[in-house]
């Protein structure tokens, strides 16, 4: 099937999330939309889905012009979406989920549990992706759990399918079986688009791309232009990943774990007997694909979660048992992995959130008060110093962008005096120009005589940053290698296959 | 095309121990009977009556020595706790029967112990039937909380709903003198009420259990005040509808002991025999089931499927709310006879716990329910056999009970993911 998006536009208030997109869509095609966090790719899907409604513009398959009300009648003409954040039911089972909607029925009106397994398998079998329609969802890893929203748009006779984001969760030889995947079903006619920031994915699989940038088609290259070209493209200017780094200068170990492992609100072992120690002036990065146990291991490096036996030591003092407020005095800073969750109020102001760990001690604390002549001064010099754009330290955090909101928490972690610092998922979903300041704090607090860990999914990111890379899978240290360890070598051991 | 591993449970499982709890639990509760009851029981004997007198079929009724049968049950609990303990620390949960097995013999002791000595016996028919009639408002309350909860709107105002069925029934009961119509009109009167919670809630986002507890409030001013401005001043021809026939199914009836208990009732259990298994069978085994469930677990996956999340919910709400109606009309037609100021007494605040612990399951919140029915009639009763046990004591034993089951029900709890959360589109 053809698509075509005629000029698209999209208001949120005075924010224009989509600014007059056209693209066009050819059967069997796969076209990649390529665009930075923020630059207006999602909410253009949403509107083609359904979910939201366009200001201006409008929707044409097979040259007729189309209205969706909603993803019912999306759906009803053939487009499929694999949601960034999947779409499933944790509880109900894979057959439950792929049919919710057009469940097939027998007498009495009840479920027909056996025709919803036997589309299931026979969906599965076409494509290879050995899945169980009885299991339930919140069992399956998470690349199993892709694949279940691919069959539940293939069960609705997608012609067009819109993956959003999808390798985001997946490992380098998942992210390869994926790609394989959407080869397939374009050969089989299934239209493709393709959202992503990743600029190799592109490269290696799509047919034509579209560049979007502050919710504007800014170009249409060729899928032979070369990494740095669309890079520049999407975000509109010249980008140097490279961060600039001098020769580790190591230090005493200020983060020792010992045989950590740490269960799961299930009894899972999300962390299973990891050891590994930090020295001052390194960057040591977690690598592994998300749900590994990498989440579990922060939470318990801080306190915040329970550790069920081993140790963990932040500069010669046992934290094992350690409440978050004597861990933080121990000298760690944290930037958790979800911002908007664990990192920042939303309704509070800059300042407030500047001082959020602080808040029971000086300089913030004047006796029982807030000393707030001191609060705003740091404040002020915290947003100068981490170029925080905002129009005042009383803004909201929540209407900041998300690179400036990370830097928030960057600053709050970093402005204080710091032996070790864990960073989860430092710059997810943070615009480019923000990620090179936030890999540069980084870098600098290592320089500075700093233990460093960082816990990222993203392999480019461990690779600009570390000094060292633990690879984590299944709740393990798959093995510790060196940062100039290939990517197909890391890749490897990301699927667990040790060094 | 590689293969790809999706084996359940990436990691591997930590088993620990089962809490001990439950086996706490039945092992004092079997030393009270022990001793209590039994050692230090009180001397005389025990008449457990099976058979009303006006009953086809007459079984004998069973006379045993107090002191003597409390302390053998008390043996076999303890062993029962002891076996609980052993299987506990074999990592086994307690399992469902032995709970059952414990509480049915535990309660058969408390009733005799109670009623040691007293001519009337234990009267198994009288118990267990009231035990149903006070049960039904809890149960039928149970199935509004399941039916929005299960949808995700968090119904605090059952109590409410029941207050309002039992002032509608028993108002346009009296003033019709039909008390189908009466029974009707609670329905739909309790529906138009569960409208004003679901459209604040899904509409205008309001906070859930701030509408509830408003209702609720609301209900009580008004029904109190129609009550004593209007209703009151002339009972006679506002406030007296009396109650539904007794419908005694033919055959079924006539069944020793089960039949009294069962077959030989109102509408209003009756229709509470088809309301329960019907939404067991709607929410798991039909696809307005599994769209209303995924609707309470995760609306916006609900959404992106076609299915109208605020619409589901409203629906589920609303017919939640008239079947709560007709648990209030159960209060006043279904057995009490005339409307009392404030007659629900909290009821629909203790079908919220009966919801939770019924984990949402249609029959399991029967079951539940049908345990604080008990308790109510138990105060009744025990008062009346045996007017010098301690008031509160009665009252907190079967409370126990329920505790026994809450552990052992521990750590399977769960309520439906998206309860209480408004759901924003875009």
């Amino acid at each position: 099937m053809k698509l075509e998006l005629r000029n698209i536009t999209k208001k949120f208030g005075t924010l224009v999330a989509n600014d007059n997109i056209s693209l066009v869509l050819k059967p069997g095609e796969i076209h990649s939309l390529l665009g930075e966090n923020g630059a207006g790719k999602s909410t253009l899907m949403n509107v083609l889905y359904g979910l939201l409604q366009p200001d201006s513009g409008e929707i044409l398959l097979d040259d007729k012009a189309v209205k969706f009300n909603g993803p019912g009648d999306a759906m009803a003409a053939g487009i499929g979406m694999v949601h960034q954040h999947f779409m499933l039911i944790p509880v109900f089972t894979v057959a439950e989920n792929v049919v919710l909607g057009h469940e097939p029925t027998s007498k009495l009106g009840a479920l027909d549990v056996g025709a919803a397994r036997k589309l299931v398998l026979e969906i599965s079998d076409r494509f290879g992706f050995q899945i169980d329609p009885d299991a339930k969802i919140q069992d399956l890893p998470v690349g199993a759990q892709q694949r279940v929203e691919i069959i539940k748009a293939l069960a609705r006779n997608a012609k067009i399918l819109v993956l959003d984001e999808p390798t985001a969760v997946l490992t380098p030889q998942e992210t390869d079986e994926l790609m394989e995947i959407m080869r397939g079903l374009a050969k089989s006619g299934t239209s493709i688009i393709f959202i992503t920031h990743k600029l190799r994915e592109v490269q290696q699989v799509a047919d034509s791309i579209t560049v979007i940038r502050q919710g504007k088609v800014v170009a249409s290259p060729s899928p032979k232009a070369s990494a740095s070209e669309l890079a520049s493209l999407m975000v509109g200017r010249e980008v140097d990943l490279d961060v600039k780094r001098k020769p580790a200068k190591l230090g005493g170990e200020s983060l020792v774990i010992q045989d950590l492992t740490v269960l799961d609100d299930r009894n899972h072992q999300m962390v299973d007997g990891v050891s590994f120690k930090v020295q001052d002036g390194e960057v040591l990065a977690i690598a592994g694909v998300q749900g590994n146990g990498q989440t579990e291991l922060a939470e318990a490096i801080l306190g915040i979660r329970k550790v069920h036996s081993g140790s963990i030591v932040v500069s010669n003092k046992d934290v094992t048992k350690s409440t978050v407020r004597e861990v933080l005095e121990a000298g760690l800073g944290y930037i958790p992995e979800d911002r908007k969750k664990d990192g920042l109020v939303g309704d509070f102001s800059i300042a407030e959130n500047l001082m959020l760990d602080g808040s029971f001690t000086k300089p913030f604390a004047k006796g029982i008060q807030i000393d707030f002549p001191k609060r705003d001064e740091i404040a002020e010099d915290l947003i100068e110093r981490f170029d925080i754009r905002t129009p005042s330290a009383e803004t909201l955090a929540k209407q900041l962008s998300g690179g400036n909101q990370q830097k928030v928490v960057v600053a709050r972690e970093l402005g204080r005096d710091l032996k070790v610092l864990v960073a989860s998922q430092p710059t997810r979903g943070v615009d480019v120009g923000s990620i090179e300041f936030i890999h540069e704090q980084i870098i600098a607090a290592r320089d500075a005589g700093k233990a460093v860990l960082i816990i990222s999914t993203e392999l480019d990111e461990v690779l600009a940053l570390a000094d060292r890379i633990a690879v984590m899978y299944r709740g393990k240290i798959v093995g510790i290698v060196d940062a100039k360890t290939s990517r197909e070598k890391l890749g490897k051991m990301m699927a667990g296959i040790a060094a | 095309m590689s293969k790809i591993e999706v084996t359940p449970g990436m990691f591997s499982q930590v088993e620990l121990k089962p809490s001990l709890k439950a086996s706490i639990v039945m092992a004092v509760a079997g030393l009270i009977v022990l001793l209590g009851f039994g050692v230090f029981g009180k001397p005389g004997d025990i008449t457990y009556v099976w058979s009303d007198k006006r009953e086809f079929v007459q079984l004998p009724s069973y006379v045993v020595n107090s002191m003597l049968f409390c302390t053998i049950i008390g043996v076999i609990l303890l062993a029962l706790a002891g076996l609980a303990f052993m299987l506990n620390r074999r990592s086994k949960v307690t399992p469902m029967w032995l709970i059952i097995i414990f509480g049915f013999l535990a309660i058969m002791a408390l009733l005799g112990w109670l009623a040691t000595g007293a001519s009337q016996g234990v009267q198994m028919v009288f118990i267990l039937s009231n035990t149903l009639v006070l049960a039904i408002p809890l149960i039928l309350g149970g199935m509004a909380g399941i039916m929005s909860e299960r949808v995700g709107v968090v119904n605090i105002a059952i109590e409410g709903q029941l207050l309002t069925g039992a002032f509608v029934s028993s108002v346009v009961g009296t003033t019709t003198g039909n008390l189908y119509i009466g029974m009707i009109a609670a329905m739909i009167a309790a529906g138009l009420l569960s409208m004003i919670l679901a459209s604040l809630a899904i509409k205008y986002l309001v906070d859930q259990v701030i509408i509830g507890v408003l209702l609720n409030v609301l209900v009580i001013g008004v029904t109190n005040f129609l009550h004593s401005a209007w209703v009151d001043k002339d009972r006679q021809h506002l406030n007296f509808p009396g109650t539904f026939d007794k419908i005694a199914i033919p055959f079924l009836s006539d069944i020793p002991v089960v039949g009294q208990v069962l077959f030989n009732n109102r509408i209003t259990v009756y229709l509470m025999f088809i309301i329960v298994p019907v939404l067991w069978y709607v929410l798991f085994k039909t696809k307005l089931g599994l769209r209303a469930r995924s609707v309470g677990e995760h609306p916006l996956a609900a959404d992106t499927v076609g299915i109208n999340v605020a619409k589901t919910r409203f629906w589920w709400v609303t017919i939640g709310g008239m079947i709560a109606g007709l648990g209030g009309a159960a209060l006043t037609i279904g057995n009490v006879g005339s409307f009392g100021r404030e007659m629900s007494g909290g009821q629909g605040f203790i079908a919220l716990a009966v919801v939770i612990l019924g984990r949402w399951q249609p029959i399991y919140v029967m079951l539940s329910a049908l345990l604080f029915g008990f308790t109510i009639i138990l105060r009744v009763w025990a008062n009346q056999v045996s007017p010098g046990v301690p008031f509160d004591f009665i009252v907190m034993v079967p409370y126990l009970v329920t505790l026994v089951a809450v552990a052992g029900f521990a750590g399977k709890v769960r309520a439906p993911a998206a309860s209480g959360q408004p759901y924003v589109k875009g």
